[in-house]
């Protein structure tokens, strides 16, 4: 099973107060780990990634085993760590997000 | 029980509050999706327990809520905005072309007789229908695609399509508005469209009675009579009496003519509402007096209204969808802040309160007369 960490906003989203564990048939890389997280959660569609392009949402990164891996090819496998379970695929809201929205709406 | 229910967007989630026909006591839920920007949330005249929200974040994007109980759960729903074909590009701020990019749902509006058909008005400006309850979105594209889309650009705010009135005598008569690009009207349920800017003077664009380009803030109508529209422009206060056909300024003695929301009173067609705000770059009310104005005349005679309104030191905002009205045997009128503020009079304006004082900034306010 692999463990997802999902940022608050999507945890309570999702309707899931903690981390998750999926199914992941095959290879572990972040498209199949993001292909069975919205599988099973499908609210989560179009929150993390495009839902055309399948591209990185801006302010949404990937960690795992201490290591930055927003960056990498979406089908690059996923530490050892991760596809054993002993480690959780953290997907984590950037610092910075989320304040354009409000900043737009009060002007003309 | 006969009363009403306030819906409330803010900068951080939604709250629903509901008053019998006094509108005394005001029972308060929520938030509701806390933490969320929470741009728009309305209610379906078919059904007043269907209810719909926008609500989107600037990490994790858009999403559709759904509730079928008023509000008491909701279930998210479709959120593929995708774009009809190939988009194209508009003007960016500095008259370059720039790709359309979906950003959010800034108003949704359900159907006058079909619980499930909704619109949603988009950022960057475009219109979406649902015919399933929200499931799935089509673009009506032919707005997007008419010809001028190329000329719209974004006001400061993003390239918002905000304002969305469904002709109640006309199913096929829709019209829409867009920041900057002005209002348009379709006559054939949005497959094609027109833009309806004659009589707008915008001195800041280069053509100032260009056929689009006006940074429209909001229009509202009243149900009675379809043809006529009120507009409150970036700067000036228009109406129409010939479907948009053309405009004329209504402004009159108004303090300030800049402003957001404009309203209808729910019997009384003549009788309109605006906020006047000080300017495009001092978004508060003028003097720190907030003051609602009302006009029993269709316009040009305004007459202010302050019992129970801040008159000193006040300096928020009102944004273009948070006024309402409810059809009450004595019409309310509500309001909300970018200070968490909403205010509401139960006597048309003659008196206000504050139904909350401490909400998240106010995006939205609408308002379902319950019976």
């Amino acid at each position: 099973m692999i463990r997802v960490v999902l940022p608050a906003h999507l945890r309570t989203l999702a309707k899931i107060s903690s981390e998750v564990k999926i199914d992941v048939p095959g290879l572990v890389t972040q498209r199949t780990v993001l292909d069975a997280l919205e599988a099973v959660y499908p609210m989560l569609r179009g929150t993390i990634r495009d839902q055309v392009t399948f591209e990185r949402r801006p302010f949404v990164r990937f960690f795992a085993c201490e290591q930055d891996l927003s960056h990498d090819p979406m089908d690059a496998l996923l530490p050892e760590a991760v596809a054993s379970g002993a480690e959780p695929f953290l997907i984590v809201g950037a610092i910075a997000g989320g304040a354009g929205g409000f900043a737009c709406r009060t002007m003309a | 029980m006969s009363g009403a229910r306030v819906l409330v967007g803010t900068r951080k989630g939604a709250f629903i509050l509901t008053a019998d026909a006094k509108r005394e006591k005001w029972d308060v839920s929520g938030p509701h999706f806390g933490g969320w920007e929470i741009y728009h949330l309305k209610g379906s005249p078919v059904d007043p327990n269907r209810l719909y929200a926008s609500q989107s974040s600037g990490w994790a994007g858009q999403v559709i809520q759904r509730s079928h109980d008023a509000g008491k759960t909701w279930e998210p729903v479709g959120n593929k905005f995708v774009y009809d074909g190939i988009p194209g590009t508009h003007q960016w701020y500095d008259g370059t072309p720039h790709p359309w990019e979906f950003k959010r749902v800034w108003h949704l509006e359900p159907s006058l007789t079909d619980l499930d058909t909704v619109y949603a008005g988009v950022e960057d400006a475009a219109l979406f229908r649902s015919a399933d309850g929200g499931k799935n979105w089509a673009e009506l594209s032919g707005l997007r695609k008419h010809g001028s889309g190329p000329r719209w650009q974004p006001g400061a705010g993003g390239m918002c399509l905000h304002t969305i009135i469904l002709d109640p005598e006309d199913p096929k008569r829709i019209y829409i508005a867009i920041s900057a690009a002005g209002a348009f009207r379709s006559d054939d349920a949005g497959e094609t469209w027109k833009p309806i800017n004659k009589g707008l003077y915008s001195q800041i664009i280069p053509e100032p009675r260009a056929e689009v380009g006006h940074c429209v803030h909001h229009v509202a109508m009243h149900k009675s009579r379809p043809g006529v529209l009120f507009m409150q422009k970036h700067w000036d206060v228009m109406r129409t009496d010939d479907s948009g056909e053309n405009w004329r300024e209504v402004s009159g003695n108004l303090p300030t003519d800049f402003g957001f929301a404009i309203d209808v009173h729910a019997h009384e067609p003549e009788t309109i509402y605006v906020v006047p705000i000080k300017s495009d770059s001092e978004h508060y009310p003028p003097e720190g007096k907030l003051r609602v104005y009302r006009s029993r005349t269709g316009g040009d005679e305004w007459e202010p209204l302050t019992k129970g309104l801040p008159q000193s030191d006040c300096y928020v905002n009102v944004l273009r969808d948070a006024m309402a009205v409810d059809s009450l045997d004595s019409c309310g009128v509500y309001f909300g802040t970018t200070g968490g503020q909403v205010y509401a009079s139960a006597d048309a304006g003659d008196s206000w309160a504050p139904i909350v004082r401490d909400l998240p900034a106010v995006l939205s306010v609408e308002v379902q007369t319950l019976s």
